[in-house]
Formats: structure tokens, C-alpha cells, sequence
């Protein structure tokens, strides 16, 4: 397969992820993270469909991702569809809106608490240097989620072990709950800047460019030092009424709008 | 098995808690390979420095971040580890209070947080320093196990049993070099079974950590001056609490719970909780630190200001008693 075709498959499974998604939150009939679940989708698709190895770690520190997560889960047949659509959101499930820990599907960490999965990638990725394996460790954060100080500490740590086995993947979409980044916490815009300043190696792109995402993944380390690849997101990427649009941070969609969204999808295969 | 003898529990009780746990995990160390040592740039203060030089393969300084701390923790703990986490109690318990929780009481990892310098030992150092209320707040976390040993020897034997645990712990140590020996040898040391040291049927003194030396000296007082007889129960593990001990004193005339820490939801709290579904039950007095912070000085200084020294304790017994 050339290098296009491939893309060209990663694009459909993205396209695919996003209108199962999107069924998830609309079967479920509650009110779901639905814009910032659809914003990394490409690096999701990329890392599940593309980069990851059987032993490689991957966390959704950005726990309210988790429409992505479990689409994507189900896209490469690591979660039953039907166990999904049957269960998400229903009394006693682990499949909530924040994911819940299940090493049988790989989801590593009970994550929600926004700051913290970082950390924890960081000794996944820490532990595999000890132990001499080639293990790599994937880790999803949001812009929002970078405000928390604990980010910077789990970064500093990965730069100060040279962690050039954990990849940092920041959804970074400019959206937070309150709003624009740019009126809650003016510095969506530097994180790039203050990731190298730690000796990350940063590659700044388009992250809901397949092509631009599977490059980046693709990247040749640089020896000691950890990986940022900052993904400038569209939050509600996909669905023309959500994109930019804060009011689908948390929102429940309607028979209308989940019609509409799903002809949008469909039609852009 | 590190080997128990009365003169390295005289060396444990002379070099104090901190250096006893550096001492320990050392010795654990060199029997296995399976845990990692963490510390957040509190290496010297945890009796590390040793421990850094032998094993710098299994030793993480994670610098002044202790949220990251037990991040790092629960990545190690994930790939199989058993983790050991140290820093001062305020900052192990609270700072990180949000990891802890979600790493050690949600996820359930196999992470022992160390909270050295707790209780009121840091005297100068101040409240910013004291663990008053580590107790009660990792109480409050579903699925979190406290132990709080009494003596050097306690401390050798938690670190050991921690080690094969296979559950998350707070090792909260009390004490301050030349921390009085309560054992003299090597003793039966099962988490969550409390050890009872004296047998009396008046009263029952149930403690843990710094106190329960205290409350053996206290029963031998009331013995001798008061002919009143107490058992002292040294509540090493203060949750998950051994309920069999507690069950043991409901017939006596009065029960005393006895901590270097809050009475606001510690070791009293705990078998007030206990004791509250029973129908007949003991009067219970709750010491500890009241519901304050202090005024900073030296630790006798501190104790007195909290009530916590021996004739006190006496005093305050034989008040309630009447």
C-alpha cells in the first residue's frame, strides 16, 4: 500500500470514528463531551490505526475526550460496537463520560481528573527506560487541561529523564469549558514555544490533517528528549454547527441535529 | 526478612523514623527488585541518600512536584512495580490529595505514600510542616490503608509487609530521633492487626504511632498510683481499624484513643465510628491535637500545648474516669 493509500484508509476510519461518536452520544440521549471528543480524532485514529505496537501505552489524560476514545476503540475492534451502544451511560457501566481503567481494553488509567494523565504516561514511558524496553508511551492532553500546574511538572520530569520514548499529542483547539482559551487563559499559543524551551522536541501542525498527523507520529526522535506534537484542533471538527462552536462542550443532541450531522458525515466520504 | 535484634532497635530509635524507613527500604532493596524509591528533592530528609548511591536504578527524585510524584508512582505501579513515595505528611497527603485519590484510592495501585515528619515532630519547622490532619484526610479516601507505626521496629516490619501488600498504604511516621523503643525484638506485624500490649479490664488505651509508648507508661502509672488497669492496644494499622481488638474493650468502663493528630477524623474517629452501631459501649475519650494550629517550638513544648504528655494524659484519664 503507497503512503496515500494509507492515508486514504486512515482518513475513513477517522470519518468513521467520528459517526459512531457521534451515535454513542445521540443513542445514549444525554447530554455528552461531544466538541472536545471530536477534535483529536486524527491522532486517535493514527496512533490506534497506524503507530501503536501491541506493547506500546497510550492515555486519554483529556478524560472528557472520551467519545473518540471508545469510537475509536470499536473502529479497530478492540470493544464491542454493540457492548458500547448498549451500555455508554447506563446505570453501573464503566463506559461513562470520563473513562474508567480496563486493562482488557487497553484503557490504561481512570482519567477525568484533567492534569493527571501526563504524569502517569510520564512513568509508563519513565519504566520502560529502567527496564531497557522499546516500549513507547502515548499520551492525548487538552489545551484546557494545560492550564493545570501539574502538566508542567509531569513536562519537566519527561525533559529532566529524557524521555524520548513518550510522545505528548495536545489537542490544542483554543476552546475551553468557560470559552476561548484566548478569554479564559491567554496562552494557548505559547504552549509550543514553552514546551521547547524544556528541550521537547515540538512539531507544531494541523491536527485534524490526517496526512499532517500520521507525518508527525511518524517523526524521527531526537535522542533524549520527549516528543510534543502540538495539533491545532477545530473543537467539533467534522460537524459544521459544532466546529468553533462552545455550546457542544456539553450538549445533547437531538433527533434534528444528530440527522444533520450524520448527512454531513456521510456526504463527506 | 530483615533480621529484628535489640541493637538495631536501639540504632532505629536513636537515628529516628525518617533514617529507620531510609534503613528499611535499603535492607528491603537488597533482598529484592521489585520496588522503586521516590522522592520529591527530600532524599536527605527521608534517609535516602544512602538508598540513592546503592540502587540509583531504582531511585526517582522527581524534584518539588509532588502531584507529578505520584504520577510517576502510579506509571512505575502500572508496569508492576510496588512504589514507595515520600515527602513531608502536609505535602504527600495534600498536595498530591487529588493523585493520591485518584491513582491509589480509585485505580487501587500498588503505591505506598511515605509521610515522613508527621504528627508535631517538625516542632520549629512550624503548622506548614506539621501532619496534623493527614490521617483523617486519607481516611476519607475509599480503599487507602494507614499504618502508623509506634517504633523503629514497627517501621522495619511495616516497610517489609508493605512491600508485598499489593494494595495502596499511607506509611504515616511519627517521631523524632531517639524515639522511645517499644519493642525490644522482632514481633508478629500483620497490617490491620492491632497489637495489644497490656492486658487490663478497667479501662482501654487504644493508640497508634508516637502514643502508644506513651500509653503503655500512662497504664503503668495508673497501676501504680490509681489501681486502675488498662489495656493499651497499639492500633499500628488505623484503617482498615481491627475491629476484633475493638470488639474487646466494649466491656470496659472507658475507652481512650490516643494520637499525635487531630481528633477531628483520625485514629478517635475511627472507633467512634466503630463503636456508634453498638448498643452497649464504653464512654470514649478522644486525645489528640484539638481542633487548632499551633504555636511553633520545640516538640515537648508542642506536646504540652497539646495536652499529649504523659502526666497530662494521667490527668485527663482520671478526670474522665469520675
Amino acid at each position: 500500500m503507497t503512503e496515500r493509500e494509507r492515508l486514504a484508509v486512515l482518513e475513513e476510519h477517522a470519518r468513521r470514528i467520528r459517526l459512531f461518536s457521534l451515535q454513542l452520544a445521540y443513542e445514549c440521549g444525554m447530554t455528552t463531551h461531544l466538541g472536545g471528543g471530536l477534535s483529536h480524532i486524527e491522532a486517535l485514529t493514527v496512533l490506534y490505526g497506524d503507530v501503536m505496537e501491541k506493547e506500546d501505552k497510550f492515555i486519554l489524560s483529556k478524560g472528557h475526550g472520551v467519545l473518540g476514545l471508545y469510537a475509536t476503540l470499536a473502529e479497530f475492534g478492540i470493544v464491542d460496537k454493540e457492548l458500547l451502544l448498549k451500555t455508554f451511560m447506563k446505570d453501573g457501566s464503566d463506559f461513562m463520560i470520563h473513562p474508567v481503567m480496563k486493562a482488557e481494553y487497553g484503557i490504561e488509567v481512570s482519567s477525568g481528573s484533567l492534569g493527571q494523565g501526563i504524569s502517569i504516561a510520564a512513568g509508563l514511558a519513565l519504566a520502560a527506560k529502567k527496564t531497557g524496553s522499546t516500549r513507547q508511551t502515548y499520551v492525548i492532553c487538552g489545551n484546557g487541561e494545560f492550564n493545570e500546574g501539574s502538566v508542567w511538572e509531569a513536562c519537566m520530569s519527561a525533559a529532566s529523564f529524557g524521555l524520548d520514548n513518550f510522545t505528548l499529542f495536545l489537542d490544542n483547539n483554543h476552546l475551553q469549558s468557560d470559552g476561548a482559551s484566548v478569554d479564559v487563559l491567554d496562552v494557548s499559543d505559547y504552549y509550543a514555544c514553552m514546551l521547547k524551551s524544556l528541550h521537547f522536541q515540538v512539531l507544531e501542525i494541523d491536527g485534524n490533517d490526517i496526512a499532517q498527523v500520521y507525518k508527525a507520529f511518524h517523526s524521527s526522535p531526537i535522542t533524549g528528549c520527549p516528543r510534543a506534537i502540538i495539533g491545532n484542533t477545530i473543537k467539533g471538527k467534522g460537524v459544521s454547527f459544532m466546529e468553533n462552536n462552545n455550546e457542544w462542550h456539553h450538549n445533547r443532541l437531538t433527533k434534528e441535529r444528530y440527522d444533520a450531522a450524520v448527512a454531513e458525515l456521510e456526504g463527506s466520504k | 526478612m530483615i533480621e529484628i535484634t535489640l541493637p538495631k532497635a536501639r540504632i532505629w530509635s536513636r537515628i529516628g523514623p525518617r533514617a529507620t524507613y531510609g534503613q528499611a527500604v535499603l535492607e528491603c532493596a537488597s533482598e529484592r527488585d521489585d520496588f522503586y524509591v521516590l522522592t520529591a528533592d527530600l532524599a536527605q530528609s527521608s534517609g535516602l541518600f544512602r538508598f540513592k548511591e546503592v540502587f540509583p536504578e531504582r531511585f526517582v527524585n522527581v524534584g518539588i512536584a509532588e502531584q507529578n510524584m505520584l504520577g510517576i508512582a502510579a506509571g512505575l505501579a502500572k508496569d508492576g512495580f510496588h512504589v514507595f513515595a515520600s515527602s513531608f505528611a502536609p505535602f504527600i497527603t495534600m498536595r498530591a490529595c487529588e493523585q493520591v485519590r485518584m491513582d491509589m484510592g480509585y485505580m487501587q495501585l500498588d503505591i505506598t505514600t511515605v509521610g515522613i515528619g508527621s504528627g508535631i515532630g517538625l516542632a520549629q519547622q512550624g503548622n506548614s510542616h506539621y501532619g496534623i490532619e493527614d490521617v483523617s484526610v486519607m481516611r476519607a479516601i475509599p480503599g487507602m490503608t494507614i499504618v502508623n507505626p509506634a517504633d523503629g521496629v514497627e517501621i522495619v516490619k511495616a516497610v517489609e509487609a508493605l512491600c508485598d501488600y499489593g494494595k495502596p498504604a499511607y506509611l504515616r511516621l511519627t517521631g523524632v530521633p531517639g524515639f522511645p523503643m517499644v519493642h525490644k525484638g522482632d514481633i508478629d506485624f500483620k497490617i490491620g492487626k492491632a497489637i495489644t500490649l497490656r492486658e487490663g479490664d478497667d479501662i482501654a488505651i487504644v493508640a497508634a504511632g508516637t502514643m502508644v509508648s506513651s500509653a503503655l507508661q500512662v497504664a503503668e502509672i495508673l497501676s501504680r498510683d490509681e489501681g486502675i488497669e488498662a489495656t493499651v492496644a497499639d492500633m499500628h494499622t488505623i484503617k482498615p481499624i481491627d475491629t476484633d481488638v475493638l470488639d474487646a474493650q466494649l466491656d470496659k468502663k472507658l475507652v481512650v484513643t490516643l494520637e499525635e493528630a487531630t481528633i477531628v477524623g483520625g485514629l478517635g474517629g475511627a472507633v467512634a465510628e466503630y463503636f456508634a452501631l453498638k448498643k452497649n459501649k464504653p464512654a470514649q475519650l478522644m486525645l489528640g491535637i484539638r481542633d487548632t494550629f499551633l504555636h511553633a517550638g520545640s516538640y515537648p513544648f508542642l506536646l504540652e500545648q497539646c495536652r499529649l504528655t504523659v502526666p497530662q494524659i494521667v490527668s485527663d484519664i482520671k478526670a474522665a474516669m469520675q
